[in-house]
């Protein structure tokens, strides 16, 4: 049974991690860079096989754990690092692999010219083993290890041009910011243990079962996992480290900070659905904090003019989709944005970083314009993401927003319709204000870069036009309308954990394409007011933004929020600790010492006689006067 | 001869292999070699045990997997008695596993007085041995204090510019607090002998006194007392960053990675048993200790501009959950407690070397001479990186495993210590990223290149890296002799397993 080997999977990428960190140096760089992906496409063809096992089992048996070793055990604590096989797992193991892949390749021509290319690699190799561990454990406690693991390697990556302060500081700031959330993750941990004496998924969701739906403990449990997804998925509060990760090298982003790790949050309380389908209020809070997000980021995207930038925030209201699904209790859904999104942002990032690679490592969008000629694959292809994350059909993005926006408003509230649909209409907006700036329009390209403006080499454009397709056609695994089409949906329901209450309204067809109009109508406003104000009419957004001075500000200022978090909270502890050294330990409690040590100086300077300068004789001294001792004792 | 008397071999060994370095100290090489070759005898020696399938077996002196029982001082009834658990065959193997190490890093950074210095270097392992093995209470006074003469020295003549505050300072706090000890442990023997009419020092006996609540409170604290000032608990640790920054390498190691046990293991293996009353008396002020200490070392880390004593802080830190977990006393705590003990002594080690590393190169400890060094020295960055990972408690690596138990463990029975401790932990990742973050990354502010680790250098930190990744991806074996040692020690003291809610 491959299902036995499912080891291997994060394996590969942890004996390339091994092989690049420890030879890498003195390996020619393809070497390196094919080392590295073919550990990650091992890990996928891998995954693919125990895939193809697993659909041939029936759907109640889709359930398999495969016990390495027992990793801690000690009294009540039994922890395994094992695996688990189920539909949500594998899901997320051809994702991650998957991307992971084709991220790869396109790095070993995107990082060609780095001097610390084998560095990327191995760090990169390392996270996609810890991410794959992370969506594959059948316990927290390993899940952990993956989540702690993917944060470090982000770290890693994201201050990887270290020699530059403000990406080694992002990168302080990203870890700093997780373990906050990491906090709330393993007090949720703590409280399981404390709760249900294990930490397997199966077990805890087997107990957990026999609790009744609002109990006050599973409330409090899902709610302290829930700060721990808002650190990793960035999300209101803890969101703001993600927009300066973009620091990182652009394949990281897209890797990263677009496809994988930010979601783990998501797939976390995906897991976890048996446990919130208990809690009703921590699912309000979820949707709460995934429907601000979602709009909230939305806004900050329309202001910025660094094009990382504005994906950054865009993925950070996209992660806010994804949770607002889950709040209403529609997992799959949100499961199933997150593949969309990981096909369509991915390849909005490497088609940022192809434009990059052409204009010199330029990233403000005002200083782009008319690469459409220049650039064509790059083009299309970002045309095509761009068109899939505004929700045009057919493309990838339509299929999973559609089935968000549906859902907010059956199982959730018109509020919560609202507001994402408000946030659908600004995504198309700067999401093709970006389209137009980029690639649109007269070239304002600093004359210094403009004439060798070139398409990226093959080994880019290639994963970037796999992803193009993935993201034109991956939407179809969840059809609407259709009774049973929802081949996704019919997939992962094993793994889920619905809420109890649901199946009450069932709306008409009718209703549901009548939704689907209207969604997409709001998608073509957008579209449309973004071609009025940069196509157009060029000189409008300038008119706009000062008639609106303030609110442009407070946006293009991003609300003001890191300086709010920098005054209210990093400054005060920094004071807190040089006032605590300086003063109370220096002063305090080495003033008392000193004082003591003060007699000592006078005795030392009485006793100065005694010393004859030769240490050995302090040691034979003092060796005489134990031996003299002992034998006095002894000869009593 | 049976196995047993192997403890006596552990013992006189490295004190007789002491003299052997001191009378080769005319050659400086030759010294170097012998200690080495003394020192990694005496390692495989104890790494022997681990393959002996010992079991625990009962006499005159308690519960040990292996003891030895002669008649020492028999005027006042003492005896050279010792015993060992699986506890104190995790600190021996610790111990010597340091030695080797201390002799490794000292080839070239030591050059004078070379043969004195091994023999310092090995006479403290034969100190520690007998320490972590006593289990008479005088005899375990003898190797408390005498192991204070090797560091004093280690300290005062090695050291820094004022190496001589420091050891004055060090000596001075650790023999102040012992005097109190020995003067409680006085008063038992006194007590035990009115009472039975038998004087002993034998920690068995002695724990099956009875006293008076009051006495024994007084008693313990005098306990607590010296301990605290070894382990060192807030406020009583400001010896240590003094002592740290001015010791030598090899010095630092031995005082962070083993001396610091000392009180620690002290504390468990003697205060608990002989007073158990007290200490459950005092559960409230253990837990605040060890918070009030992971909470202040944390935030005053943070201030720090010397690496050294950064690290140094970091250590009093640590010690704070360790205290903390002896507040909550179950098997969890326990066992994740004693196995931090034992990751401290491994990963503050490795930062202790790794900085002297950079000491030797830079001539500077301040991070204002750092910055930028993974561009110049990649190998040392990456080394260092780990260290400093495993000391924040990364998934995987040594220190995850034991902060994870104690937490969860204390989060059994107090679940708002638990949270408070957690934030402690967490701040620890605060001062740990800043430390990375000004010596590695950032601008480089060096002019002149700065040559990466050699091949000595490389060995001793891989050979430190390797307990760091066993005991993260695989302590089972580890905490089975932990739990079993905890067993034996509820069954000799039933007082410990009912008092405490173990």
């Amino acid at each position: 049974m491959m299902m036995d080997y499912v080891w291997l999977i994060p394996l590969f990428p942890f004996v390339g991690f091994l092989i690049n960190g420890l030879l890498g140096k003195n390996l020619p760089k393809n070497v390196v860079g094919t080392i590295g992906s073919v550990a990650v496409g091992l890990s996928f063809l891998v995954t693919v096989c125990i895939f193809a096992q697993v659909l041939k089992l029936p759907p109640e048996a889709r359930h398999v754990e495969k016990v390495v070793f027992t990793w801690i055990a000690s009294g009540p604590l039994q922890v395994q690092a094992a695996f688990l096989i189920d539909p949500l797992s594998l899901i997320m193991l051809l994702i991650v692999s998957g991307v992971s892949t084709l991220i790869h390749i396109y790095s070993v021509s995107y990082m060609h010219d780095d001097d610390g290319f084998y560095r990327f690699f191995t760090y990169l190799n390392l996270f996609v083993a810890m991410m794959l561990i992370l969506v594959s454990a059948n316990n927290f406690l390993l899940m952990f290890v993956g989540w702690e693991g993917v944060g470090l390697c982000s770290y890693l990556l994201i201050g990887y041009y270290y020699e530059k302060q403000s990406a080694s500081d992002a990168g302080k700031k990203a870890f700093v910011v997780n373990r906050i959330g990491d906090f709330g993750f393993l007090l949720g941990m703590f409280l399981i243990f404390w709760t249900f004496g294990s930490l397997n998924f199966k077990e805890v969701f087997a107990l957990a079962s026999k609790y009744p739906v609002g109990s006050g403990v599973i409330t409090v449990i899902t709610l302290f996992l829930f700060i721990g997804a808002t650190g990793k998925s960035a999300q209101i509060p803890l969101y703001t480290w993600l927009p300066d990760a973009m620091e990182g090298p652009t394949p990281v982003s897209a890797l990263i900070h677009a496809a994988t790790m930010v979601t783990a949050g998501v797939y976390m309380v995906a897991r976890c659905s048996a446990l919130y389908s208990l809690a009703p209020i921590s699912l309000t809070v979820v949707a709460i904090i995934g429907a601000l997000t979602a709009i909230f980021a939305a806004t900050i995207g329309m202001a910025q003019f660094d094009i990382k930038r504005v994906l950054a925030y865009s993925t950070v209201s996209q992660l806010g989709y994804m949770f607002l699904a889950c709040g209403v209790g529609a997992y799959i859904s949100g499961i199933f944005h997150l593949m969309t999104h990981a096909f369509f942002k991915a390849l909005l990032f490497l088609g940022s970083g192809s434009v990059m690679h052409g204009l010199s490592g330029e990233l403000d969008m005002r200083k782009m314009g008319g690469l459409k000629k220049e650039m064509p694959i790059t083009y299309w292809t970002f045309l095509l993401a761009t068109l899939a994350i505004a929700g045009i059909f057919p493309f990838a993005g339509f299929f999973s927003k559609d089935e968000i926006l549906f859902h907010s408003l059956v199982d959730g509230k018109a509020i919560y319709w609202g507001i994402a649909t408000a946030a659908a209409f600004i995504t198309a907006f700067y999401m093709f204000r970006a389209v137009f700036m980029t690639f649109h329009g007269e070239s304002r390209v600093d004359h210094h870069v403009a004439h060798h403006v070139h398409e990226s080499p093959p080994l880019m454009t290639v994963p970037l036009m796999i992803l193009a397709g993935l993201s034109v056609v991956g939407g179809f695994v969840g059809m609407p309308l259709i009774e049973g089409a929802h081949v996704f949906r019919n997939f992962l329901s094993p793994a889920i954990t619905p809420v109890a209450h649901h199946a009450a309204a069932h709306p008409t067809a009718a209703f549901e394409i009548f939704m689907m109009v209207f969604s997409m109508a709001v998608a073509g406003l957008g579209i449309y007011t973004a071609y009025k104000m940069y196509i157009l009419f060029p000189d409008l957004p300038t008119a706009i933004c000062d008639k609106f001075r303030t609110i442009y500000d407070l946006v293009y200022h991003k609300y003001y929020v890191d300086e709010i978090y920098d005054t209210v909270v990093v400054e005060p502890i920094k004071e807190g600790s040089n006032i605590l050294w300086n003063v109370v330990d220096a002063k305090g409690v080495d003033g008392v010492v000193n004082g003591s040590a003060g007699i000592i100086a006078y005795l030392s300077a009485h006793l100065r006689k005694l010393e004859t300068g030769f240490v050995q004789n302090y040691a034979f001294a003092i060796l005489l006067g134990v031996v003299v001792i002992t034998g006095y004792l002894i000869g009593r | 001869m049976t196995a047993d008397s192997l403890l006596l071999v552990l013992v006189f060994f490295p004190l007789a292999g002491s003299l052997l370095a001191l009378g080769a100290g005319y050659q400086p090489r030759l010294c170097r070699w012998v200690s080495l070759i003394l020192s990694l005898m005496q390692m495989a020696l104890i790494s022997l045990l681990f393959f002996l399938d010992l079991q625990p077996h009962s006499g005159p002196t308690g519960t040990w997997l292996l003891a030895v029982d002669y008649p020492w001082l028999e005027g006042i009834g003492a005896r050279f008695s010792l015993g060992l658990d699986g506890l104190s065959l995790l600190l021996l193997w610790l111990t010597a596993f340091l030695t080797v190490i201390s002799v490794l890093i000292s080839w070239t950074a030591i050059n004078l007085k070379v043969g004195l210095f091994h023999f310092f270097l090995l006479f403290l392992e034969g100190c520690l041995m007998g320490l972590f093995m006593a289990t008479d209470l005088l005899l375990f006074y003898l190797f408390w204090e005498i192991q204070l003469i090797p560091m004093f020295f280690l300290l005062g003549i090695w050291g820094h510019a004022r190496r001589i505050y420091a050891a004055v300072k060090f000596v001075l706090f650790t023999f102040g607090g012992s005097l109190f000890m020995l003067i409680a442990l006085l008063v038992l023997y006194v007590l035990h002998g009115h009472q039975t009419g038998e004087y002993t020092f034998s920690l068995y006996q002695l724990s099956q006194t009875p006293l008076s609540p009051t006495v024994e409170g007084w008693l313990y604290a005098a306990f607590l007392l010296a301990f605290a000032v070894k382990i060192p608990l807030v406020p009583l640790h400001t010896w240590l960053p003094d002592a740290h920054t001015e010791a030598p390498t090899a010095g630092s190691v031995d005082l962070a990675g083993l001396l610091l046990k000392t009180g620690f293991y002290a504390f468990f293996r003697f205060a608990f048993p002989l007073f158990p009353g007290a200490a459950q008396a005092s559960i409230p002020l253990l837990l605040a200790l060890g918070l009030v200490g992971m909470f202040y070392a944390a935030w005053i880390a943070l201030a720090q501009t010397d690496i050294k004593r950064l690290v140094a802080y970091s250590s009093i830190g640590h010690m704070g959950l360790m205290v903390l977990a002896l507040g909550i006393w179950n098997l969890m705590a326990l066992s994740g407690s004693l196995l931090q003990l034992f990751n401290h002594g491994i990963s503050t080690s490795a930062l202790f070397v790794m900085v002297g590393m950079l000491d030797e190169r830079l001539g500077s400890r301040n991070f204002q001479d750092m910055g930028g060094l993974w561009q110049q020295m990649p190998v040392f960055s990456a080394f260092f990186l780990f260290f400093a990972l495993s000391s924040m408690g990364l998934p995987g690596l040594n220190n995850f495993v034991g902060e994870i138990l104690i937490l969860l463990g204390a989060f059994q029975i107090r679940p708002l210590i638990a949270v408070l401790a957690f934030v402690g932990v967490l701040l620890t990742v605060i001062y740990i990223l800043r430390m990375v973050q000004d010596s590695l990354f950032g601008e480089s502010r060096r002019v002149q290149p700065l040559r990466d680790v050699t091949p000595r250098e490389v060995l001793i930190l891989a050979v430190m890296a390797l307990p760091v990744l066993y005991i993260g991806l695989h302590p089972g074996p580890v905490l089975r002799l932990f739990e079993s040692s905890l067993q034996v020690m509820w069954g000799q003291f039933p007082m410990l397993a009912r008092s405490l809610g173990g």
